[in-house]
């Protein structure tokens, strides 16, 4: 299967930098049936990569330990399900998958691109088919999947324990297809500037595919937190690890786009910053690649350090000198339709929200490449850790908090001093109300103060806009406020769902201030015997010891730490956390020890606070137990915010509803000129 | 009657003796058993993760704890010493670390100076944060300072420019000469009609959604 594994590689790239020649050259000498060549292109380089992934896939399922990544990542025992999420385990794999989705996603683009955007689309193979193209370059000069060990070993190495876990199934994928579906809003973009179509056309056609590419984005980092929290047990979901920070750096300035493209749509302004954030958002999605496998920062998520992190560097530098040049020779023609009219605008509002989302993410690159700047310019060798990303980030999250609230209340073009009053006076009171009841309570940690009482505001906010739409329907078409409320969302899809998203980020907001008032101990116990942790609530736990027992289970051996917990007196039930030992088979009946004994965590969660138990190991080889206990206040909201988050983009990405915004004349540049020629100039 | 119950009452009362007696012998029995009693011994120690020491209250100590979280762990997985030692029990170095940190403390330093004499012997890098100072303290205000300098300058311009537009729209616009006829065809202008009211009404609420 490595045979046709490589003979797929090497035709996918002939037939990607067919695609990408012939897409550039056809399209720019007006020839349309090279474009249908091009088309046709696009959909064979899927079908091509989807034979090397299958090869690699039968590879993977059958053994097949003569492989050298097969042998890497799995190994005789390994469940069926960390066999077939192997593909994207280690880092040759990964960049079979990332080529193979960035084509499906390519081809999608060709098929479901309605027809009025056709002058675009050769244009958009070209330069989705350059980007695989060069995935599988790297593949085939410097991380070929299908290379062959001298001899072969009887087992294969095995999944490390901590990718061991369903989020390892779930999480890597979709945060690949968050990065990967970018391609497809650059290729957009790209293809408007070199075509000189640079009205709004390009921006309604990559409407979805940014909505997408975003929520992706999202579901993937939650994912990533989940796992860090479940998996890596230190009782945390977020560290500021360089890995982290990458997937962030695309996630905020995706973010900060789709809010900018409200005002191109509507306003026809801010046309250049639209294309620089779009343009800027793919080159951070490859930066994350290249942080990811160039090794070039220390993070507990990077691939085995290799050569490609070069190919990746020099692809971002040939993509952002090319990219912002084709920008730079346009800028004329992105001149605005009209200008910003006051100060107190909605538009000044997502303009400053622009900012501070784009400084966020400058601020998250700074910290994340200030070691290796450092160094440069002292000599010196520093770590830049959680303390740093806290103190400079914070504030700056919590601006954009505040005018998280602040847009939707503002009218559009001019907001006049009553305007400001009435929208403004129950929001405040709301955010000044739990301000004041959280300081009466007791609460002396100012920036959780502040941050609450801002959620409180942005709550306000939003419950005033829901409030006051469903009373509206209510009025005009007799509806019951529940059908109101549902219609209103139902009818106006974008501007509610991202109020659901909103919601979503406030949630976040919350739990990631609880985090502050997190308490833990160590303690070793014999069976029996018991110890008391008070939580930031004041509930005093108290978790007894209760023993070890070791079994078998799997590719494992299990040892498991049980703890009886009661909360103010009352059980709440045993948890168990577990040391997990894997082994290989690589005969029958010979057994051998891989990797490190890894951590379980025990997590009993509620919605006030998570028990997070961790069992450290035993004392000289009994059933005495070290453990650690941890309360983490308000961890469950993460996720909740998460699904809030989910929910509210796919509300907003679900076809139909009035979408606001559209603008009531077809696009003359395209509808025109294609009824006359009947095919891509 | 009554012998038979005090009989039975004295045999029930043995049966308890004798059951105690059983389990303590079996409760001793079980210490040296793998696996049973007490704290039994574990059937296979290495894959609970090798041995580990007791914890004492130093290890806890909020002292200790605040000292280890503002230091790096040296084996490479960029955590504080604290969460190191506490989370990736195969780390040889956060216990010895950890160790450093409590001899330090024991000399009578403070928690400045035990975070001193780190970096005195490990460099700069120990520091979960660099210090601000120098030129790592222009890598804590870069950020803010240019979100606040490119957010203060777009402000100017921005104001400065809606001002403008402001006074150039307030200006009275010249009214080119109307030819003759058209002054009473706008003077007779119908006024609008309800149905285009609604529709004005309606267009200018999709301006502001």
């Amino acid at each position: 299967m490595t045979l046709l594994g490589n003979f797929a590689l090497w035709t996918a790239l002939l037939v990607g930098l067919w695609a990408a020649v012939i897409g550039f050259s056809g399209r720019w000498h007006g020839r349309p049936e090279l474009a249908l060549s091009v088309t046709r292109a696009v959909y064979a380089l899927f079908a091509v990569l989807l034979v090397a992934v299958a090869s690699l896939w039968q590879g993977l399922i059958r053994h097949d330990f003569n492989i050298e990544y097969v042998y890497s990542y799995t190994s005789r025992n390994l469940p069926s399900y960390y066999i077939v999420s192997a593909l994207w385990a280690g880092r040759k794999g990964s960049l079979l998958f990332w080529a193979t989705v960035l084509s499906m996603f390519a081809a999608l683009a060709q098929w479901l691109t309605p027809a009025r955007y056709r002058a675009l689309m050769p244009y958009v193979a070209a330069v989705t088919s350059s980007v695989a193209s060069f995935f599988i370059i790297v593949m085939l000069f410097a991380s070929n999947p299908f290379q062959r060990l001298p001899v072969t070993p009887p087992d294969g190495n095995g999944l490390n324990p901590q990718l061991q876990n369903i989020g390892m199934v779930i999480h890597p994928p979709m945060l690949y297809l968050g990065y990967i579906s970018i391609t497809i809003p650059f290729a957009f973009a790209i293809a408007a500037l070199l075509s000189r179509r640079l009205d709004t056309g390009w921006i309604q056609a990559i409407r979805k595919w940014t909505l997408m590419s975003w929520l992706f984005l999202s579901i993937g980092i939650t994912l990533g937190m989940w796992w860090a929290y479940v998996e890596l047990g230190w009782g945390g979901y977020w560290a500021w690890d360089p890995v982290e920070n990458a997937s962030l750096l695309p996630w905020l300035t995706m973010s900060a786009f789709l809010h900018s493209v409200m005002i191109q749509e509507k306003r026809g302004m801010l046309k250049r910053w639209n294309m620089t954030l779009i343009i800027g958002s793919f080159l951070l999605s490859i930066f994350g690649t290249f942080i990811t496998r160039s090794g070039v920062i220390a993070s507990v998520h990077s691939f085995t350090q290799s050569n490609v992190g070069y190919f990746f560097l020099g692809f971002l530098l040939a993509s952002a000198i090319l990219s912002y040049t084709l920008l730079y020779t346009r800028w004329d023609r992105l001149e605005a339709d009209v200008h910003l009219e006051s100060m107190v605008s909605r538009e000044a509002a997502f303009l400053f929200n622009n900012l501070l989302l784009v400084g966020v993410a400058f601020s998250v690159l700074w910290g994340t490449l200030f070691p290796i700047l450092s160094e440069a310019v002292r000599g010196t060798k520093i770590a830049v850790g959680p303390p740093f990303f806290n103190k400079v980030n914070v504030p700056l999250g919590l601006l954009l908090l505040a005018l998280t609230g602040v847009g939707p209340l503002i009218a559009w073009r001019k907001a006049s001093t009553g305007n400001l009053r009435r929208q403004f006076i129950w929001p405040v009171v709301t955010g000044l109300v739990v301000a004041i009841l959280l300081l009466a309570l007791g609460m002396r940690n100012y920036m959780a103060v502040v941050a609450l009482g801002l959620a409180g505001f942005v709550v306000g906010t939003l419950g005033q806009e829901f409030a006051r739409g469903t009373r509206a329907r209510h009025r005009m078409y007799q509806e019951s406020y529940l059908v109101a409320l549902g219609r209103l969302i139902a009818r106006n899809r974008r501007r509610y769902g991202g109020y659901i998203v909103h919601a979503g980020m406030v949630i976040y907001f919350c739990a990631f201030a609880g985090y502050a008032f997190k308490t833990e101990m160590e303690a070793t116990l014999k069976p029996g015997a018991s110890v008391s942790l008070k939580s930031p609530y004041g509930h005093v736990y108290t978790f007894t010891h209760l023993g070890v027992s070791q079994f078998e289970q799997l590719n494992r051996v299990v040892t498991q730490a049980s703890v009886q917990v009661t909360r103010d007196g009352k059980s709440i039930g045993v948890v168990n956390s577990e040391k997990r030992q894997h082994f290989s088979e690589p005969a029958p009946g010979v057994r051998q020890k891989s990797f490190e004994p890894s951590t379980e965590v025990g997590i009993r969660s509620n919605l006030q606070e998570d028990l997070y138990i961790v069992y450290a190991g035993s004392v000289a080889g009994t059933e005495e137990a070290v453990y650690r206990f941890t309360i983490n206040p308000l961890v469950l909201w993460v996720w909740i915010g998460g699904v809030v988050l989910v929910v509210g983009g796919l509300i907003t990405m679900w076809p139909g509803g009035v979408v606001s915004g559209t603008p009531r004349h077809k696009q003359a540049g395209y509808e025109v000129q294609l009824a006359g020629s009947g095919s891509a100039p | 009657m009554n012998s038979s119950r005090r009989a039975f009452l004295a045999g029930l009362g043995g049966l308890a003796l004798g059951g105690a007696a059983v389990s303590r012998l079996s409760a001793q029995q079980g210490e040296v058993l793998p696996g049973q009693g007490e704290t039994g011994t574990l059937r296979d120690p290495i894959s609970a993760g090798g041995a580990r020491e007791r914890v004492t209250h130093r290890d806890n100590d909020p002292f200790v704890t605040g000292v280890e979280k503002r230091l790096h762990c040296t084996c490479g997985c960029t955590l504080d010493i604290y969460t190191c030692r506490t989370t990736d029990f195969t780390c040889s170095y956060s216990p010895a670390l950890h160790k450093e940190v409590l001899a330090l403390e024991d000399q009578g330093k403070s928690a400045d100076e035990i975070v001193a004499a780190f970096v005195a012997k490990y460099g700069e890098k120990i520091l979960m944060a660099p210090k601000p100072e120098g030129f790592n303290l222009f890598g804590y205000v870069f950020p803010t300072l240019a979100v606040l300098l490119i957010g203060g300058v777009m402000f100017a311009i921005l104001r400065q420019r809606t001002r403008m537009r402001e006074v150039a729209a307030s200006a009275p616009v010249p009214v080119p000469p109307l030819p003759r006829g058209a002054a009473r065809a706008v003077v007779a202008a119908p006024p609008a009609s309800a149905e285009e009211l609604s529709r004005l009404e309606r267009e200018l609420k999709e301006l502001d959604p």
